[in-house]
């Protein structure tokens, strides 16, 4: 009945992302590290481990992450403070130096000082936003799927609703009620995420229904919650969590966006990114470093998170199964 | 085809139903109550109750709705707090200008997105194959306002060979029978006037096409690799066709499906993205206006616009469904 004890189909669409591991009944967790075969998560970290742009991808999030979680020890300057403040002229915003490496901004601010804050700030927004929209995107799939009926199809006609309205005007909308702070950043960009993650989720939940293997748990009299919760749900969420890496690009992005627009709230002279870019604006002729920083910053940064959700689609993807 | 436009707007009767709704209660929601978000420093005894009236904030909730479901029956969406004009007056006057920016950033993503996927497809491996991977890549991690930012300093700025901002040259003296200042131009036969108005489209045409280019290079060159080793291709070559022939008849048109859905729901992020762009290139259409309402606190103009977006995204993806029809001759006949 596993996937794993069939002949490998290449190219089949049909065969379970996931290896169903516990349909054995001998106590294999439901991640699916199976200790008899070897289940998809074990099979995906391998080839993730061969796979260039996936190490990559690992290595600037890395990085990125080390940065964040270290900024009070490598920021020679707190977030708010601004200790070239009597340096700057009305036309001129002193460069790289000695005392600051990257230079000063505007407001007298050490802009490497800034982006290291920054990358905190971003993180922070960008992470919390997704696990915030992806818990609220299960439980909202998981409902759907799980009572089916009425309740699915009120689930799906607020997933529409919310899915037509543009994304950015929604989390836009969203910033507006939740007042201008960093934390309604968070949550417009989380809600914006939930119709994407509940879609997802529902339509691989109802794709795995027809298996054999759930046929198999239902006739063994299990009940309907433990088919749904360690059979159906462990092997819909896959796709679910590429969504979420990838995502966790799109939240960083989003959030410079809505800070750029002023909706994250704080002075202008706030340590983050998309702030650092507001302010930028007025100086690009006289210093566009002050915008092209902050700018690869945020980008290098979602390179990093789509480089390792791409490749991990990819080692999920059963098409892409290798034989050992 | 007829059957199938009628009910996919009548389709769109409850969607906006339930946005109507969300809206509704959107605006009261709103921190510290409807009449003080609104007014915020305007805040006049005389204000509050005129806005109270206008919205019958002291009858029930569904006399309120009805109310302003009425409005917006009657194409009421309120006035501007900051202009004092009537919102569908604010969009109407704007939607030309997002729209020529939209049309310009779509015609530069197709234009480049197709070529690069196919041949992306055709020469796997080759040195276009790797570009293509590494512009889907710029697309999806280069926030657009960014790239705007890059495109502004470069060839605005530093080379000048584009102008940085606005619609038209200032000095530009010219009529504008129908707000689309290209076409303009091109009917009052003001020639200097319309190329004016189509250099300024240029760059931020780019920085807002930069994502659709992403997504529709990387569709086109997915589904030209599924298509060209299909069995009827095989065929068709062994026929003796004409490269020519099979390239237009069919590999493209066949791979092109699935590329114009996906180009049909990039609308939605080139309606976000034109908020951000217009704000860096100061480009008055609705993006930059609702920037700018983000910003004043103008929730009517906010409420409205969503509302009249989502409309125009309901309505190019209700295009984009019929259109499959003339590509797809099997789907006419389902339809």
């Amino acid at each position: 009945m596993s996937a794993n004890e069939l002949p490998p189909i290449d190219g089949a669409p049909t065969a379970p992302l996931h290896a169903p591991a516990s349909i054995h009944g001998d106590g294999t967790d439901p991640a699916g590290r199976d200790t008899a075969g070897e289940g998809v998560w074990a099979r995906a970290w391998r080839t993730l481990r061969k796979n260039p742009v996936a190490i990559a991808g690992f290595v600037i999030v890395a990085l990125f992450l080390l940065v964040a979680l270290l900024a009070p020890l490598l920021a020679p300057f707190g977030p708010h403070e601004l200790p070239g403040r009597g340096e700057i002229r009305p036309t001129q915003i002193p460069g790289p130096s000695a005392d600051y490496p990257l230079g000063l901004d505007r407001y007298g601010g050490d802009v490497l000082s800034k982006l290291i804050w920054g990358a905190r700030a971003s993180l922070l927004v960008g992470v919390l936003s997704t696990l915030l929209g992806l818990a609220g995107g299960v439980l909202l799939g998981l409902v759907a799927g799980w009572f089916g009926g009425w309740v699915d199809v009120s689930a799906m006609r607020l997933v529409d609703l919310m899915l037509s309205v543009p994304s950015l005007l929604l989390a836009v909308s969203i910033a507006a009620i939740a007042g201008q702070t960093p934390w309604s950043v968070i949550v417009a960009i989380a809600v914006v995420q939930v119709p994407i993650f509940a879609r997802l989720l529902r339509g691989s939940m109802l794709a795995q229904r027809g298996q054999d293997y759930v046929l198999a748990a239902s006739a063994l009299g299990l009940t309907r919650r433990s088919v749904t919760m360690s059979h159906v749900l462990p092997n819909s969420v896959g796709p679910v969590i590429v969504q979420a890496t990838l995502t966790l690009a799109t939240a960083v992005i989003e959030a410079a966006a809505l800070s750029f627009l002023g909706l994250g709230g704080g002075e202008p002279s706030t340590a983050e990114w998309g702030r650092m870019l507001t302010a930028a604006q007025q100086e690009l002729a006289v210093a566009p470093r002050l915008a092209i920083l902050p700018g690869i910053c945020i980008a290098i940064t979602a390179l990093g998170f789509t480089l390792v959700g791409e490749s991990l689609r990819e080692a999920l993807d059963p098409r892409n199964r290798t034989r050992r | 085809m007829l059957r199938l436009v009628v009910q996919r707007l009548l389709l769109l009767i409850p969607l906006l139903l339930g946005l109507s709704v969300l809206l509704f209660a959107w605006v009261r929601a709103l921190p510290g109550g409807p009449v003080t978000a609104m007014l915020g420093e305007r805040y006049t005894p005389e204000a509050a109750a005129a806005i109270e009236a206008e919205m019958g904030l002291d009858q029930p909730v569904w006399v309120q709705y009805g109310k302003y479901l009425g409005q917006l029956l009657q194409g009421d969406l309120g006035t501007s707090l900051r202009t004092g004009r009537p919102v569908v007056e604010e969009f109407l006057v704007r939607f030309p200008a997002t729209m020529e920016l939209t049309v310009v950033a779509l015609v530069f993503a197709i234009g480049i997105g197709i070529p690069l996927g196919y041949v992306a497809a055709r020469r796997a491996g080759s040195v276009v194959d790797h570009a293509s991977v590494v512009v889907s890549l710029v697309g999806v991690t280069v926030p657009v306002f960014f790239l705007a930012f890059i495109l502004k300093y470069l060839f605005a700025v530093e080379l000048g060979w584009f102008p940085s901002a606005g619609r038209q040259s200032t000095t530009m003296v010219a009529t504008h029978p129908t707000n689309f200042y290209v076409l303009d131009g091109l009917l009052t036969a003001e020639w200097d006037a319309a190329w004016d108005a189509l250099v300024h489209l240029v760059l931020p045409g780019i920085a807002l096409g930069s994502i659709p280019l992403a997504i529709v290079a990387r569709m086109t060159r997915a589904a030209v690799s599924e298509v060209q080793n299909a069995d009827y291709v095989r065929t068709a070559r062994a026929k003796g066709i004409t490269a020519a022939r099979l390239r237009g008849d069919h590999i493209l048109r066949n791979a092109m499906l699935p590329v114009l859905t996906t180009i049909g729901l990039q609308v939605g992020l080139l309606l976000s993205g034109a908020v951000l762009t217009e704000t860096v290139f100061a480009f008055s259409g609705i993006g930059s206006f609702l920037a700018q309402a983000v910003f004043n606190a103008d929730y009517p103009v906010l409420q409205g616009f969503v509302l009249l977006i989502a409309v125009v995204y309901a309505l190019v993806n209700l295009i984009v469904d019929v259109s499959y029809g003339l590509i797809d001759p099997r789907l006419r006949r389902q339809q």
